[in-house]
């Protein structure tokens, strides 16, 4: 059955008609070419794929198309504003909190939605706020430093 | 170079070389000043012809100086998360008088960048730096000669600065290089001959600067292999047996047929189906009926061990010296062990993810690859293609570590493209990386060691099996000592690993530090000494006593007989060139055994730091990553069958797993750059495990030391 689900998509009002079930992540990448949220495990494990629905991080790879029907969401692309980049993603590049690069959209996504309900986490909340979305080359600690440095900035601002 | 440098670095993915003509490559050169260079130390090279490969015609790199002043860096090397990208860039820029933002780098581009045998062993720095360095300078000189034309002066009254050339003392008498290059079609071979900076001048090279990556990175502008789009592109999914070995019996692919805009491919061995929705080209592989035969192998990851040692070659000796005999007759005591290793996967977030596509006689190929060159080769030969009508580019590539040497992802897509007709992409899933990895091997070692009543250690009686022989050579003072390898590279004969096995950062030194570093804290133990002093008595290698110096000074180090209650650990190895020596603390939960590691110090010598950040940088990622194979990373299987299909199962080190990580660079900036990428990941086996032993004096015999090995050696 044709069913017609209307969102937001970084601002832009979206739509897009599916007959089936779809995953988020792959409507990102294939239909609307936003290929900054990444595909590393399918099954929710690595958050590589977190996206913002209504702010809230979700694995993008878990999440049906039909469930963000009125929705808002936010990709790593939309989070610069007016080309100046968000402070997360000034705080990662100045904390090197990066090296492949591969994880990084979901960290930064995960870290805003984290920001948004907690301005001023302790190291133990970003820890644990952060803990399943997976970095292989070993990045943690930087991430942890460009999230506690964003938060200052965010208040600051 | 010294024979053990070389000796295991990894040359299967690499058959003949395929150096562009010079001819061919000067066409597709623009104007500009460009220098050609050889990347390689004559031995290297050597190692090369021995195995078969031609060499490139005369060179193997260049650098260009364009028509517009901007310098441009042509290398087979690729970024993985490593850094080249801009520790390569500051060599140049450094070397040439440019500013680090007027240098490009084109990477891993087989149509561009001279032939490279892979980006592996951490060479970057250490092969390909020197030769970027004097080929830089170079270039310099002929922009100084050109300038001295062009101003009327004599070279020795110039000099360059941020890519401009002065006069000494008039400074208003200047020229740009881009006014110098501008309709210049100049192309000189490195001589070799040009001054190089002193290091005393670097003014960009040992100065931290961030990575020129990483506004790319925290976009989501940054293109991985899967994320580059061609009109007409299909997402292909790869029917895959349920073990390695396995035979099929039958095969139904009508089901697929029936999924929308499905196109089924069967070659052989080959079933896949193409759609250009991936999630349809997955309902589609859902659809075929398959039947397997699998082998019948019993061997698991706890029998594997014994089946190692029973299909073991015979050893050649990697060193020796004085008389075991003689060494086991004065020791006070000796000590057995064998120490076991489990399989690893490397597990990168991004999958091995290629698109091909061809036009014509020609095929392209984005492919996530440590190894551009090997993968052109690999897609020529299936494609029945000349190597030369194989373009592979490199884009960022999602995390190595070994992993990406390995090509079977683009010859897939290759052979599927030129099948299909159409643009073909193939991103494994995580259980077809987990199942296609070519694991780090499961190894064994054995040693034998003794230590006389004065504390030293007079004998070591050493054998490694299946890890391979790097690091395997000990670094103490040992009068009678014996290295063997059994087995000496880390691939194994036919029916020795039940799947492929390959190298994973720092291969086989992971192991042999485990496993030395064990044994040296259990002879200290033995002695009744402090386990640094113990390591410092029993040395003579001066720089190796310099890095357990500096990260006993940053620990804070109070000597101590092990086990001390304290939970502290050392380790200390030799890599890629580079001296690392670790101290570890732990907390270790005696109910559940689960192991919390509170901090790790890592000292580090690597000669000359090109870029300090970039190598701390590095020496974090190596105590993350090497916090997953101490404590919790092992593949699962039975015969050829892989249980570990995801992070689930197979654990890799989270958020909460990190230590404080302290790191100290004994820069020595007259000395010649060495490698970083992996040398600090080789300690962390042993470092915790002999913290372990501090805390609550279990000796840990068995990588990874999960909670359940931990209390059980309680």
């Amino acid at each position: 059955m044709k069913k017609t689900i209307r969102f937001k998509l970084n601002g832009q009002p979206k739509s897009l008609t599916i007959d089936r079930e779809r995953m988020l992540l792959w409507v990102l990448r294939t239909d609307f070419g936003l290929t900054g949220t990444k595909f590393g495990c399918g099954e929710g494990f690595c958050g590589a794929c977190t996206v913002l629905v209504n702010n809230e991080a979700e694995r993008s790879c878990q999440f049906p198309l039909e469930d963000i029907d009125g929705k808002e969401i936010i990709t790593i692309e939309g989070l610069a504003k007016n080309a100046r980049l968000h402070p997360l993603q000034e705080a990662f590049v100045k904390h090197d909190a990066l090296q492949c690069g591969f994880c990084t959209s979901g960290m930064i996504l995960n870290a805003y939605s984290l920001l948004l309900k907690n301005p001023e986490p302790s190291h133990k909340d970003i820890i644990e706020g952060m803990e399943y979305n997976l970095c292989r080359c070993g990045s943690y600690n930087r991430i942890v430093q460009a999230i506690q440095t964003a938060a200052k900035e965010m208040k600051g601002g | 170079m010294k024979k053990e440098d070389y000796m295991d670095i990894d040359f299967y993915d690499d058959r003949t070389g395929l150096p562009l003509s010079r001819r061919e490559f000067l066409k597709l050169m623009g104007g500009g000043i460009v220098i050609l260079f050889s990347v390689g130390d004559p031995l290297l090279l050597e190692a090369q012809r021995r195995r078969g490969q031609s060499l490139p015609d005369d060179f193997n790199a260049f650098l260009r100086i364009g028509e517009n002043g901007r310098v441009t860096c042509f290398t087979g090397k690729i970024e993985m998360g490593q850094g080249v990208i801009t520790s390569l860039a500051q060599m140049l820029a450094d070397e040439l008088e440019v500013h680090l933002d007027f240098v490009d780098m084109v990477m891993g581009d087989t149509d561009l960048c001279p032939y490279d045998m892979g980006t592996f062993g951490s060479m970057t720095t250490r092969f390909f730096g020197p030769p970027l360095r004097a080929a830089a300078a170079e270039a310099r000189e002929v922009l100084i000669e050109l300038a001295a034309e062009y101003l009327q002066v004599s070279t020795s009254q110039l000099k360059a600065e941020a890519g401009v050339i002065y006069h000494k003392s008039q400074r208003q008498k200047k020229v740009t290089y881009a006014q110098l290059t501008k309709g210049k079609k100049i192309v000189r071979k490195l001589k070799g001959k040009a001054v190089l900076e002193k290091p005393s001048d670097f003014t960009i090279v040992g100065t931290p600067v961030l990575r020129r990556d990483a506004v790319a990175k925290v976009t989501g502008e940054a293109k991985f292999a899967g994320d580059i789009r061609e009109p007409g592109m299909l997402y292909a999914r790869i029917l895959r047996p349920p073990a390695h070995g396995a035979r099929m019996i039958s095969v139904d692919t009508s089901g697929a047929k029936k999924i929308r805009g499905t196109q089924v491919i069967e070659n052989d061995d080959l079933i896949a189906v193409l759609n250009e929705d991936p999630e349809l080209a997955e309902e589609a592989l859902g659809q075929i009926k398959v039947r397997f035969e699998k082998l019948d192998s019993q061997v698991d990851d706890k029998t594997i061990f014994d089946h190692l040692l029973k299909v073991a070659p015979e050893g050649d000796i990697v060193s020796q010296g004085g008389d075991l005999a003689k060494g086991e007759e004065i020791s006070k005591s000796v000590v057995e062990k064998t120490y076991l290793d489990g399989y690893v996967a490397h597990a990168p977030i991004e999958t091995h993810t290629a698109l091909a596509k061809i036009e014509g006689d020609k095929a392209t190929i984005w492919a996530s690859t440590q190894g551009p060159f090997g993968l052109q080769r690999g897609a020529a030969s299936v494609l029945g293609f000349p190597a030369k009508k194989v373009r592979v580019i490199t884009p960022f590539v999602g995390g190595g570590f070994g992993g990406k040497n390995s090509n079977q992802q683009g010859e897939e897509a290759a052979i599927l493209a030129k099948l299909s007709g159409k643009p073909v992409q193939v991103t494994w899933t995580r259980a077809e990386e987990f199942f296609y990895d070519t694991f780090r091997p499961a190894a064994v070692v054995k040693i034998k060691g003794g230590v006389n009543g004065s504390g030293r250690i007079t004998l070591w009686d050493y054998g490694v099996y299946f890890a391979g022989e790097r690091g395997a050579q000990h670094f103490y003072n040992i009068p009678n000592h014996r290295t063997m390898a059994f087995s000496a590279g880390w691939r194994g004969a036919p029916g020795s690993h039940p799947f492929a096995t390959g190298p994973w950062r720092a291969p086989a030194n992971n192991t042999n530090t485990f496993a030395r570093e064990s044994h040296i804290d259990i002879l200290a133990a033995k002695a009744g000494i402090d386990p640094l002093e113990f390591r410092l008595k029993n040395l003579k290698d001066e720089r190796m006593i310099r890095v357990l110096q500096a990260a006993a000074k940053k620990f804070g180090w109070k000597p101590a007989k092990a086990p001390s209650g304290r939970g502290y650990g050392i380790a200390a190895g030799i890599d890629a060139g580079t001296y690392v020596a670790h101290i570890a603390e732990v907390k270790v939960n005696k109910k559940t055994g689960h192991v919390q590691v509170k901090r790790v110090v890592c000292a580090q010598d690597m000669g000359l730091s090109i870029n300090p950040e970039g190598a701390k940088i590095q020496i974090e990622g190596c105590i993350t990553m090497g916090l997953g194979y101490a404590l919790s990373e092992d593949i699962h299987f039975k015969g050829g069958e892989i249980f570990d299909m995801n992070f689930d199962t197979y654990e890799i080190p989270k958020f909460s797993w990190l230590p404080r990580i302290e790191t100290v660079l004994i820069d020595d900036r007259e000395a010649a750059p060495q490698g970083g990428g992996e040398p600090p990941i080789i300690c962390m086996g042993g470092v915790i495990a002999n913290a372990i032993y501090d805390a609550t004096g279990a000796r840990l015999l068995q990588l990874p030391m999960t909670p359940a090995r931990v209390k059980a050696a309680m």
